[in-house]
């Protein structure tokens, strides 16, 4: 039954797992996201799942390849620290093609940082981050409706392409109470055909990431790149909002782009002509979206809470056409709406002065 | 004339695959292996069993023990049983570890799942040094012992000493059978096949953490000949690691 409430990122998260069929939860205390095992260590045991505090998030995450190995739709969440220590499995995850979703709510680094919103994480989060030849699916949500939702869609993922998936929060995120509907509860799935069970009337199977034998790890490594070549076909979500005669696209995801939103709003309503595109999935990155954006705005403003980690991948996608613009607001600063609509107008009013002089 | 009649008295265990050992001449994995496939044989474990396997020499399990079979990261092998274990209760969960893999990478991982009492059996192989990697020192080499990172011998001060992981994990509650055992001799291999066996019992009555850790041979990086290395067991290894059942809770 779907219901409307009143939650936390964190706990919608968390609900929105359960109810895509998640039973099993280890993790490993860090700040901000307590909420997430603190609001499971109660929910699954109830359920009739585990839920273990590991002793490292070292355990944690191969505790999650344990029980992926065996078919369950396991979870894990930390923050920037945690998520460093669990890169090791998720490589062995990605390399043995396990499902599983990853949380992270970030905090702001390098080190142990601080606890305040970053997105500083960005880069680790879309190129991997732990070693080898491999892409975790990543998932960015800006509302609570969405911590939500894109749990459930985690799993689908995970299971569809049988890798981990990695859902991108932040400190905001993950505090903030907004309205949510719940109730997308989905059947319990049937364990995969490869999950290992004991090899009752079939051959013993395996799961593994070591290849010794000459030409093995070549075909691995170009099997797991088709497999992420279908997933930038197949999966790229994107919200893009750009009237037509565009002269300027802004770049944001999750909670800064609810910010950036509220500024384009604003420019909108003083005559400028701004549009807006929020990356939902940053792997697979809305590279044709950007492209076209470019191609018509010709100028794009990138707004991260880092010193510039997605920008890159906007001047990948658009591939020298159009300029691309940077402001970064690292550390835990939160930028205010004003701030970028400042920005914007500078952007625009450079422009046309400069068109003027030509 | 009476007529003669064949019997079988030994054999290979169904659960050991026909495949021939990639062991080095004299080592031990091999004993280990067939008393393991024995034990899944006796409690007819074949088709229930997930064997979770470490790094370390060990890692080509798979190739030799017919049952479904998990990798794991270096030293994470009872973190990834505990996963397996806790989703699938009704699944037989052994872990293969060797002694870099267990006391020293993954020491905080076998301390934790024998203290939270995991229902899982653990095999341990103790051949004093890492031998996949050509012979480094390993948390449980004996003092005064050449390995390729200790050239002039262990110092157990600055080297440290070598761990006593039988010890260590039977003064746990959490742990119910923790025994050491050898493969030098046959009358040892008997004794080792039993507590495997009892190891096996542990987790099948549903009681907790069991481990069986074996005093293994390494030839090939003790530089000793095969025979040698038995001696080696009995006279350097058995004074430091003393062989016997730790910790017996089952009655």
């Amino acid at each position: 039954m779907r219901e409307k409430i009143l939650a936390k990122g964190s706990v919608a998260l968390a609900m929105g797992a359960v109810d895509a069929g998640c039973r099993c939860y280890f993790g490993y205390p860090i700040t901000p996201q307590n909420d997430i095992p603190e609001y499971l260590s109660a929910a699954l045991p109830k359920a009739g799942g585990t839920f273990i505090q590991a002793e490292s998030e070292l355990a944690a995450i191969n505790m999650v390849l344990g029980a992926a190995a065996v078919g369950a739709r396991a979870m894990t969440s930390s923050s920037g620290p945690g998520i460093s220590l669990m890169q090791e499995g998720l490589s062995y995850m990605a390399g043995s093609e396990l499902p599983a979703v990853v949380v992270n709510i970030t905090r702001s680094g390098p080190g142990l940082g601080g606890i305040a919103p970053t997105q500083g994480d960005y880069k680790q989060a879309t190129r991997g981050g732990g070693h080898g030849d491999y892409r975790l699916l990543v998932l960015a949500p800006s509302s609570v409706q969405e911590m939500y939702d894109l749990a459930g869609a985690a799993f689908a993922l995970a299971f569809r392409y049988r890798n981990p998936v990695m859902i991108l929060g932040d400190a905001i995120l993950g505090q903030m109470k907004e309205p949510l509907l719940t109730g997308a509860t989905l059947p319990l799935p049937d364990p995969p055909a490869w999950a290992l069970s004991g090899a009752r009337l079939r051959q013993p199977r395996l799961i593994k990431s070591l290849y010794l034998q000459e030409g093995e790890m070549t075909a691995h490594n170009w099997k797991l790149y088709n497999k992420y070549e279908a997933v930038k076909r197949q999966e790229v979500r994107v919200e893009v909002d750009c009237p037509p005669r565009c002269t300027l696209v802004l770049v944001a995801y999750g909670s800064c782009s609810r910010i950036v939103r509220t500024a384009v709003e604003r420019s909108r309503r003083r005559g400028f002509a701004v549009g807006l595109i929020r990356p939902i999935t940053l792997f697979p990155f809305p590279e044709a979206e950007i492209q076209r954006a470019a191609a018509a705005a010709k100028r794009l403003l990138v707004v991260e809470m880092n010193t510039g980690q997605m920008v890159d991948d906007v001047r990948l996608a658009c591939a020298g056409t159009g300029a691309v613009y940077f402001k970064g607001y690292p550390g835990g600063e939160v930028p205010t709406p004003e701030q970028i609509e400042q920005e914007i107008e500078r952007i625009i009013k450079a422009e046309e002065l400069r068109r003027w002089r030509n | 004339m009476a007529e003669l009649t064949k019997k079988k008295v030994f054999g290979r265990p169904s659960s050991l695959k026909e495949s021939a050992f990639h062991f080095c001449p004299g080592c031990h994995h091999g004993v280990v292996h067939r008393l393991v496939a024995e034990a899944v044989d006796h409690f007819k474990l074949a088709d229930s069993t997930v064997a979770v396997i470490g790094v370390g020499c060990g890692v080509f399990l798979y190739d030799y023990l017919a049952v479904d079979c998990c990798e794991a990261p270096h030293g994470r092998a009872p973190a990834v049983a505990t996963g397996i274990k806790r989703v699938n209760p009704d699944t037989f969960v052994l872990t293969y570890q060797g002694d870099g893999d267990l006391a020293a990478i993954g020491i905080s991982e076998i301390i934790h799942a024998a203290n939270r009492q995991e229902n899982i059996t653990v095999i341990f192989v103790n051949n004093s040094l890492y031998g996949m990697t050509g012979g480094q020192m390993a948390p449980t080499t004996l003092p005064g012992q050449k390995t390729t990172t200790t050239p002039a011998g262990r110092k157990p001060r600055g080297d440290g000493y070598p761990m006593q992981m039988s010890e260590l994990i039977a003064s746990l509650p959490g742990s119910v059978f923790v025994a050491r055992a050898a493969c030098h001799t046959p009358a040892h291999i008997r004794q080792a096949g039993k507590a495997v066996r009892r190891a096996f019992s542990a987790q099948l009555e549903g009681r907790g953490f069991s481990m069986v850790e074996f005093l293994s041979a390494c030839p090939t990086n003790w530089r000793l000949s095969p025979e040698e290395a038995l001696r080696f067991i009995e006279e350097k290894m058995i004074p430091v690691y003393p062989l016997g059942i730790f910790k017996d809770e089952l009655t």
